[in-house]
């Protein structure tokens, strides 16, 4: 018989649906930790991020791994609601999906679609300036002021401006809401994946996965809030 | 009582099909759905129409061919019921219900309510069984020595009756539920370790080529299954399945 491999079943499909989000949130995990810092120390929080930001092996290890988990996870996330929209070509007239499905595991997709939408401007915002000062334009110094010694790092005068704008403070926001909805079911949905859940332990994987759903989201706006309206000039 | 019904019309396959509207009289709340639907079917024929066709065989909750989708519902508001189990007492006088065929591309409509559920057998094809000399001599099943807790999990399992109501019930008409009782009842026993490796590529193979859906583990299967079939066993299939690909 002809045997599709893991890759393209849809069990594998569904286990590295898993992995990559299992992966993402424990990156949330790590970034939420350095963001919090900002909050307490700019200057802890300036130090951690120019070692993030230089450090050879975040650099070249572990940020392409990064990268590669999200742009798997989302293009997998793409194409298996592609595949199970057609899955039912002909829908029904009347469907009481209300009754046996919670909105947010319905609608992985929309959520995912808004988290992609604000990690464009995410990668906008601080990733594609990083890169042109590192890279291109070569000053790896991480100075306030380049080639001034006493100057200072940038990094925390850099996330405050950004947290200037109400409209970007509002789609962070959004984005995080959104963020909550995603995890709300990703959590425990991914421990069904990989095929660790029993029904010994569904009830608190979800209720641990409520905590993480709504801490962390709950997190990063709390730290956007803070420097939106504690900045001042 | 006295109902409307909203009832999906389709000539055969090839058919567009549309819904129709019935008025049905006389109904009395102790029937079962079914036999609410051959009083309609009487009173269509009276009135020299077309009656609906509909799958049914047992009628008491065991063959799995009474698939209804009822008022967007698998199997109508109950739970833990067949369409044929399903009583009238749990609709109200007046009320429109509406009746459609169980939809997933793998379910192809042959008439009306009735569907092709044949890709469910050529899963079971595919590797839900044990191959067992039947010379007169067959060890007996009690002779194996069988934990308790495993033989009662792989007893739930088998109660699957392949209704079909997991991919109806399910927004991307996966057939995981299905497939992973299949797995599962022979995943827990001894007699099923012997081919258990072959067993779930081949099910799962089977499954993705018939057009079923991916998993997105929303849980609609379970709460829809009229076994009462747990989403654990799709755990199980999955970590049989990742087991298998390791071994190869
Ligand atoms: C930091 C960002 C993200 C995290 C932490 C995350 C996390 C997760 C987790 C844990 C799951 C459950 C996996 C499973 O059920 O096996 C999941 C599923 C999903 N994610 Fe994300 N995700 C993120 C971003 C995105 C983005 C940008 C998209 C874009 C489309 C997306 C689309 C989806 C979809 C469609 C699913 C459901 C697929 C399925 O269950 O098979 N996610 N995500
Ligand atoms: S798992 Fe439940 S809903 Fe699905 S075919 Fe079996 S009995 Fe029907
Ligand atoms: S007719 Fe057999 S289960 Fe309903």
């Amino acid at each position: 018989m002809a045997k599709t491999t893991f890759r393209k079943s849809s069990v594998g499909k569904k286990v590295l649906m898993a992995l990559t989000g299992f992966f993402l949130m424990f990156f949330l995990l790590q970034h939420l930790t350095i963001n919090m810092l900002s909050v307490i120390s700019p200057d802890m929080f300036n130090d951690v991020s120019h070692f993030m930001g230089t450090n050879p092996i975040v650099q070249i290890a572990l940020q392409p791994v990064l990268m590669f988990a999200v742009i798997f996870h989302f293009i997998m996330g793409i194409v298996l609601d592609l595949q199970n929209r057609k899955a039912r070509p002909v829908g029904y007239a009347n469907n009481n999906a209300g009754a046996n499905t919670s909105w947010m595991s319905r609608n992985m997709i929309i959520s995912g679609l808004v988290i992609l939408a604000f990690l464009v401007l995410h990668f906008i915002d601080f990733w594609i300036p990083e890169m042109n000062v590192k890279y291109i334009q070569g000053d790896m110094s991480g100075l306030l002021e380049p080639g001034v010694a006493d100057s200072g790092y940038r990094y925390f005068e850099e996330l405050q401006h950004k947290f200037v704008s109400p409209i970007r403070v509002g789609a962070y926001v959004i984005a995080f809401v959104l963020l909550a909805l995603h995890l709300q079911h990703g959590f425990a949905s991914a421990f069904q994946s990989v095929g660790a859940r029993t029904n010994n332990n569904k009830t608190a994987l979800q209720k641990f996965g409520n905590i993480f759903a709504f801490a962390v989201p709950l997190g990063f706006i709390a730290i956007a809030l803070f420097h939106h309206f504690t900045y001042s000039h | 009582m006295n109902l409307t019904l909203k009832i999906w019309r389709q000539k055969n396959a090839s058919d567009k099909g549309k819904m129709v509207t019935y008025p049905v009289t006389d109904i009395s709340e102790h029937m079962s759905f079914l036999e609410m639907l051959d009083v309609l079917n009487e009173q269509l024929i009276e009135k020299g129409e077309e009656p609906v066709a509909f799958d049914h065989d047992c009628r008491e909750g065991i063959c799995g061919m009474c698939s209804l989708y009822i008022n967007g519902e698998a199997h109508g508001p109950d739970r833990k019921v067949t369409t044929c189990q399903l009583h009238m007492r749990m609709f109200n006088d007046g009320e429109t219900i509406t009746i459609e065929p169980f939809r997933a591309k793998a379910f192809p409509v042959v008439k009306d309510l009735t569907i092709d559920r044949s890709s469910f057998d050529r899963i079971q094809h595919a590797g839900g069984y044990i191959s067992v000399n039947t010379s007169g001599n067959t060890q007996d099943a009690n002779a194996l020595p069988i934990p308790k807790k495993n033989a009662d999990l792989a007893m739930d399992a088998a109660t699957c009756i392949g209704c079909g109501a997991c991919v109806a019930s399910c927004k991307n008409s996966s057939a995981m539920l299905f497939v992973s009782a299949k797995v599962s009842q022979y995943a827990l026993l001894p007699q099923g370790q012997v081919e258990a490796t072959d067993r779930v590529l081949n099910m799962v193979n089977q499954m993705d080529l018939e057009g079923f859906g991916n998993c997105t583990n929303t849980g609609a299967c379970e709460v829809e299954c009229p076994k009462g079939i747990s989403l654990e066993n799709i755990a199980r299939m999955n970590r049989e399945y990742l087991k298998a690909t390791i071994k190869g």
